[in-house]
């Protein structure tokens, strides 16, 4: 069945739509990603344009996200204080990013820029990753192993200090704001909800349980997202509403199941699943750019080099 | 130059020739395309007759040539290079005006049917039409960019060439039928008729058709221009209660 989206201007298979929606919900779900990073990829190759993609696949994880945080609020696993406090960071580094994105426009090369963005990321944060759950996974089968809350560094020197009952840390509120800043500034610039970023730095940097950072990464996405979509509807005029509707249907059926999947699996094969799907879209990615394409010529609209 | 001009010649003797809109009665399946939510492209029939005075001239076999274009838009093209091991857009380059769709029904073969001079002074072929309007610019190779154009749109199935696809019966009758394609953009298309013989425009006809949203698919467009924050308010609504939905149906089904 075919539908013809307002804004895109193209007509595309509905049940495709539907089954990429669930697709990313279910992984929404399991990780506590928006899936932007998957999501906005397939987009551009089923013949969205990419503004309009990047700007509806925003509005599509407010309610993949929503949908999956709800699961966790009731199996209380999301860490409300500690969001907040990611989400001013968040807030601030978007609106930063969005500025850094329009200088770098006016420079020429932005999608050049996204690309060895996400390539760069994707690369770094799914190969420490896949390390270091391997290194888990490997510890798990052999004793144990009572978690060391020992690491006291630079983190727990810094003023501010706040207790979060949830995710049972007492530490200073710099870092989780570090944090966000950083994230936002990467969402807005690469157009993605920033959670595959977020829940290493979540786990890694502020040493947060892995079961209550998918929840609290949902929580503030949420929030991110649904800035993105208002700043894209209101200056580009690019959400196409069809679109996200068709997304969103198969989104949040998803990210249930994606959230009962994620429940049964331990937190060392959800991460270690998480760095080997965002290797793969990096490689895939870094592919693209090294090898010649069949086309070396492509159209845009004019004004915007 | 002394090729350029021969073509200015040939020109103008195009010119010079009978050239009358009446020679041509048309007939179209539709005039008007409503872009509705299940829209899938659409297929437009063009028919119509010769008069027959034009017809019984002894001259010559006649021919006829359709074209229907789109709108014009400004168009960036960029040509990727190898820098440093990776493919990164090295030179772009901005045709003023393209149509997004151009199809061509000919007769016969496009060169047999029209000649060089026509076609330059008509615009019929697709890349006459983005050259007329193309102001020369700096850039030495903008034939490489242009042609690029024309085969990436060809590609993607936007320009179309459709050599032998007019059917003229008894040098009086003729039909054609061109299929639009879904990712079609609203505006007035324009359709023109021309009647040839030995390559030179004997008479020429031009109607537009309409290409509109309707509907729903018209709403929403107007309400994310008109009132975009009230748009991006009510997208995110629906998102949230989609998610609180998805959430709450499921609650119920586990009990």
């Amino acid at each position: 069945m075919y539908i013809y989206l307002p804004i895109a201007e193209v007509s595309v298979n509905a049940f495709l739509l539907l089954g990429l929606g669930g697709m990313v919900g279910i992984l929404s779900g399991m990780f506590g990603v928006g899936g932007g990073f998957l999501m906005t990829p397939l987009l551009f190759f089923i013949g969205i344009p990419p503004a309009v993609a990047v700007a509806t696949e925003a509005n599509q994880i407010v309610a993949s996200s929503f949908s999956g945080v709800l699961a966790h609020v009731k199996r209380k696993t999301v860490d409300f204080k500690m969001g907040g406090v990611l989400l001013i960071g968040g807030l601030v580094g978007a609106a930063l990013g969005v500025v850094v994105f329009n200088h770098l426009k006016s420079l020429g090369q932005v999608d050049l820029l996204v690309k060895l963005c996400y390539v760069l990321f994707l690369g770094v944060v799914g190969s420490l990753m896949f390390a270091e759950s391997l290194r888990a996974l490997r510890k798990s089968k052999q004793v144990a192993v009572v978690k060391s809350r020992k690491k006291r560094g630079l983190v727990h020197a810094l003023p501010f200090k706040m207790r979060f009952q949830v995710s049972g840390l007492y530490i200073s509120i710099i870092p989780p704001i570090v944090v966000g800043v950083a994230v936002g500034v990467l969402a807005a610039i690469m157009g993605v909800g920033g959670g595959f970023v977020m829940v290493p730095a979540m786990i890694y940097l502020l040493g947060m349980p892995t079961k209550v950072v998918v929840g609290t990464s949902l929580f503030q996405i949420i929030f991110v997202t649904a800035f993105t979509t208002m700043l894209h509807a209101t200056t580009n005029y690019t959400v196409d509403m069809v679109l996200a509707v068709l997304l969103l249907i198969g989104g949040v059926i998803g990210a249930q199941f994606g959230t009962m999947i994620g429940a049964k699996l331990k937190s060392e094969q959800l991460r270690i699943l998480l760095a080997l799907m965002v290797l793969l879209v990096c490689a895939k990615l870094a592919f693209d750019l090294i090898v010649e394409p069949a086309e070396l010529f492509s159209l845009g609209v004019a004004g915007g080099h | 130059m002394q090729g350029f001009f021969a073509r200015v010649f040939l020109v103008i003797l195009t010119l010079a020739g009978p050239v009358s809109a009446q020679d041509i009665v048309l007939g179209m399946s539709k005039n008007e395309i409503g872009i509705t939510a299940f829209f899938n492209g659409s297929e437009i029939l063009i028919f119509g007759a010769l008069k027959h005075e034009t017809a019984a001239s002894s001259a010559g076999d006649l021919d006829v040539v359709v074209t229907i274009a789109s709108p014009r838009d400004p168009v960036t093209v960029r040509r990727k290079d190898k820098r440093l091991g990776i493919w990164v857009n090295v030179e772009a380059f901005d045709v003023d005006l393209a149509p997004s769709f151009y199809a061509v029904a000919t007769t016969g073969p496009f060169d047999r049917v029209v000649s060089e001079a026509s076609d330059l002074w008509h615009q019929i072929s697709v890349r006459q039409l983005i050259r007329a309007v193309t102001v020369p610019a700096s850039t030495n190779n903008k034939d490489q960019f242009t042609e690029a154009l024309v085969r990436v749109r060809e590609e993607q199935g936007l320009y179309q060439m459709l050599p032998g696809s007019v059917q003229l019966q008894e040098q009086t009758l003729f039909s054609t039928s061109v299929s639009l394609p879904s990712n079609l953009v609203e505006g007035a298309y324009s359709a023109r008729i021309f009647l040839m013989r030995d390559g030179q425009v004997v008479s020429q006809y031009q109607t537009s058709i309409d290409v509109q949203k309707v509907g729903i698919e018209r709403w929403l467009y107007n309400l994310a221009h008109e009132r975009p924050v009230a748009y991006g308010l009510l997208s995110l609504a629906i998102a949230i209660f989609s998610g609180w939905a998805a959430a709450a149906a499921f609650r119920l089904l586990r009990g």
